[in-house]
């Protein structure tokens, strides 16, 4: 390993294992009869999840890739929005759609039954499968157009195209879609509780959530949070032991637009387009009659979550790059630790650290760089997944060349990685802001009410009846955090050709 | 990180000369429509002082920021506790004595270390449009109607339904909550997850207070909604403040909970935090619509602390299945 990746893989391991031990220093580590219930739950709506989720990404990023149509790059954009939403907006959005008085009910007569396992797969699939799908298009992207052109000389039919030609590719890259919506549902919470109907929808987050402010039992949650570490880790290295390095290598060539499955594809796309969009819908409509009208707390936090956001967005990629360069040479020890952090939500980091640093600063003095740093970390883990697979593949085309040119150093950085990069970079760094505009774990803890950020002021508002305004507020956020996620992505696709 | 010294500049006082009150409390308390800021102004006037709010998320937050800081914590005073808390927060021996000031509460309540500021009777609010709301929790158990709560494990609203039906049903508080099942549509983390649930009509009611259609009335000209009287009794919220041993400031310290008793923030109360004032100050326009128990349920501190867990397990028991 690089001493660069060495350095970053230490300071991740560090940044995290040490709220962990503080947590663990006050209480000693105690797990529950009651918890493994609530890990049997979260284990079972997370992999649910993941599972639907990225069987219903592999048509839509299939027919997003084969088609070519105008406006395609926008609504490849705008599959992000979800994933940007504020889980507590989300779910708002979502019961306006499907609700017992929600839009479909009423158009059908009678109530859906949404609260149960079903509310709770629905909100997750609504989540992530823009994500999932975003994975998947970068794998497609990846398939050299070389195989596209031969399988359309060859006339194959299409289930041995897909045999041939995308089932190496989706070996390749669904593991590592099937881990980041596995993960991220793995910290669930309010999804899982609002839309799970009772506490036997209990997650793990919850617990830890309840062990923090509730019965202050810090050792508890240190334990839980361990507890959901150990099942990240079997997830990761599951997910490396079935993940193939992928074959052969392209030129890139535009391949030739397909005649066949135009209608599926048409209609694929349209029932995801309907399925992501009426939520989202549901905020705008929700949100616009307050925007004229919103207290003066909702522009100052905003500026302060955008610049939190665009500096953890910064340190994500400045830590995923070396990580995943060392991992995609061979570190296990590389790859582990950029998944680390999904050990610890931001509650659980934000605790640690306040132990931590409450004898030597005020925690309102250091509330805005520890927010940018957690939510750094917290982001850590889909960046490097994200660019994981380009670098391996990078590495796998042009290693020898640029080793043989000599190319090494910043003139191998500028030249080579940066620009074979610049897609999955532009993606990570736009999730990366966007997870840091949503947050509200750590900065709970450390702000006082000259720094609050925008989920915040939206909490605090909601708190206080003023629902409406609530809702202006968030339509504020996820336009923010969309057009910061918007311009990141679309700056990597540009920066790409 | 250039931006670190700048944000100490920040929030660093200004006036160093003047004497700062640090007052740990809940967010809601110090929004800009919270009472936090007219309370503020109102002391500052009297006190040749700055009041300082120290904003934690909730009234479990705050206990848990004063567990985490100990001894070492700069807060003077810590106001936004409620009864279910105020034993464990005693357990600490972090809170010093203070002077007793009189309160109109319902029932009475006197402590040694925490004095209240505020209460409201919690109530499931429901459009006055629904027919034959429930009058008790059998009543509604029976009924077909839907409803949204809180989780108690994470919620003060959810933790005080699970003690009304304790104080109201004793041992067979249980079986109370399975007949409640099926009414109940889901159980929220937070209040606000299950008040916007309610408004956006996916239950006949949710868990809030009696005071709850007073916002709507007063802040939004809305009076459709109102609250069900039940007649097993209404249990109670009841917000408390107290001094911290390490206050920096004592004086300053007792000088602020005199003030919060008097009047003058004590009418603040009603219209900002949306609950009944601790003392006998004037009600707003509007209140006197509001439903009134005729009886009022509130464990003691130590009775509540003995009962939580046991509650929460038979809530959880219950609801799990």
């Amino acid at each position: 390993m690089a001493s660069g990746a060495r350095a970053v893989s230490l300071a991740v391991a560090g940044l995290v294992a040490a709220p962990l031990a503080a947590l663990a220093l006050q209480s000693g580590l105690t797990l529950r009869a009651a918890d493994g219930a609530a890990l049997r739950f979260t284990v079972t709506q997370a992999a649910l999840s993941a599972l639907i989720s990225c069987a219903l990404a592999v048509p839509l990023a299939r027919a997003l890739m084969r088609r070519r149509f105008p406006g395609r790059g926008l609504l490849l954009t705008a599959l992000g929005a979800p994933f940007l939403l504020p889980t507590v907006v989300a779910v708002l959005g979502i019961i306006t759609v499907y609700g017992r008085s929600g839009w479909f009910s009423t158009a059908q007569g009678q109530p859906l039954p949404l609260y149960g396992l079903t509310g709770v797969l629905l909100a997750n699939v609504f989540f992530n499968l823009s994500l999932a799908t975003r994975i998947l298009c970068q794998g497609w992207h990846r398939i050299p157009s070389e195989h596209l052109r031969l399988a359309a000389s060859l006339n194959l039919p299409p289930w041995s195209r897909f045999r041939h030609v995308e089932a190496p590719m989706l070996r390749a890259f669904l593991p590592g879609a099937l881990l980041a919506v596995f993960l991220i549902c793995l910290n669930s919470f309010v999804i899982a509780l609002t839309l799970g109907g009772g506490p036997g929808a209990t997650t793990v987050e919850l617990a830890i959530y309840q062990a923090l402010r509730f019965d202050f039992d810090p050792g508890h949650a240190a334990a839980l949070a361990m507890v959901q570490a150990g099942l990240a880790s079997v997830a990761v290295l599951v997910a490396a032991r079935f993940a193939l390095p992928e074959p052969g290598a392209g030129l890139d060539l535009p391949a030739p637009p397909q005649r066949q499955g135009r209608l599926v594809d048409g209609l694929v796309i349209g029932a995801a387009s309907v399925f992501l969009a009426l939520p989202l819908a549901a905020v705008l409509i929700e949100g616009l009659p307050a925007l004229a009208s919103l207290p003066a707390q909702v522009w100052p936090a905003a500026g302060r979550s955008v610049a939190t956001a665009l500096a953890s967005a910064a340190l994500a990629v400045l830590a995923a790059l070396p990580l995943s360069l060392a991992a995609a040479r061979g570190s296990r020890w590389a790859e582990l630790s950029a998944m680390w952090p999904m050990v610890a939500s931001g509650l659980v980091l934000g605790t640690g650290w306040f132990l931590i640093l409450r004898p030597l600063v005020r925690p309102e003095e250091v509330a805005l760089p520890v927010t940018m740093l957690a939510n750094a970390l917290m982001a850590l883990p889909f960046v490097t997944r994200m660019l994981l697979p380009e670098v391996r593949r990078l590495l796998l085309d042009y290693d020898r060349l640029a080793r043989a040119l000599g190319l090494r150093g910043l003139a191998r950085l500028r030249y080579l990685t940066l620009p074979r990069l610049s897609r999955p970079l532009g993606l990570g760094a736009g999730i990366a802001a966007a997870l840091s505009m949503g947050d509200l774990g750590t900065i709970a803890l450390f702000a006082d009410q000259t720094q609050a950020t925008l989920p915040l002021v939206i909490q605090r508002l909601a708190g206080a009846y003023r629902m409406e305004a609530a809702a202006g507020a968030a339509l504020v956020l996820v336009t923010l955090s969309f057009a910061l996620f918007a311009l990141f992505d679309l700056g990597g696709r540009h920066g790409a050709k | 990180m250039k931006i670190l010294p700048a944000l100490a500049f920040l929030a660093t006082p200004a006036l160093a000369e003047v004497p700062v009150l640090n007052v740990l409390t809940y967010d809601s308390f110090t929004a800009e429509w919270g009472p936090g800021p007219a309370i503020a102004k109102g002391f500052e006037a009297t006190c040749a002082c700055k009041v300082n709010y120290i904003a934690a998320g909730d009234g479990g937050a705050i206990l848990s920021r004063l567990k985490m800081e100990g001894a070492g914590s700069e807060a003077d005073v810590a106001l936004g506790l409620d009864t279910s808390l105020v034993e464990a927060a005693r357990a600490t021996g972090l809170f010093a004595p203070i002077a007793a000031q009189p309160n109109t509460l319902p029932v009475p309540f006197a402590d040694t270390e925490f004095q209240p500021y505020d209460w409201g009777w919690f109530a499931f609010v429901h459009l006055k449009s629904l027919e034959n709301p429930p009058a008790n929790f059998k009543a509604l158990a029976a009924s077909d109607l839907k409803i949204v709560i809180q989780d108690p494990r994470s919620s003060t609203p959810g933790l005080g339904l699970v003690m009304w039906v304790k104080a109201a049903y004793g041992d067979e508080a249980g079986s109370v909550w399975k007949d409640l099942a099926d009414n109940i549509v889901t159980v929220t983390p937070g209040w606000d997850e299950a008040y916007g649930l309610f408004l956006k009509g996916e239950a006949d009611m949710v868990l809030s207070y009696t005071t709850s259609p007073a916002y709507h009335l007063i802040a939004e000209n809305d009076d459709t909604k109102t609250a069900a009287l039940f007649d097993e009794g209404h249990y109670m919220q009841v917000e408390v403040a107290g001094k911290l041993k390490a206050a920096p400031n004592p004086e300053l310290a007792d000088a602020f909970l005199a003030y919060l008793a008097g009047t003058e923030a004590q009418s603040v109360i009603p219209t900002t935090n949306w609950m009944y004032p601790a003392q006998s100050a004037p009600l707003p326009q509007g209140f006197e619509t509001l439903i009134q128990p005729a009886k009022s349920l509130l464990l003691s501190p130590t009775e509540a602390e003995a009962l939580r867990q046991k509650a929460i397990e038979e809530w959880q028991a219950a609801l799990a299945q």
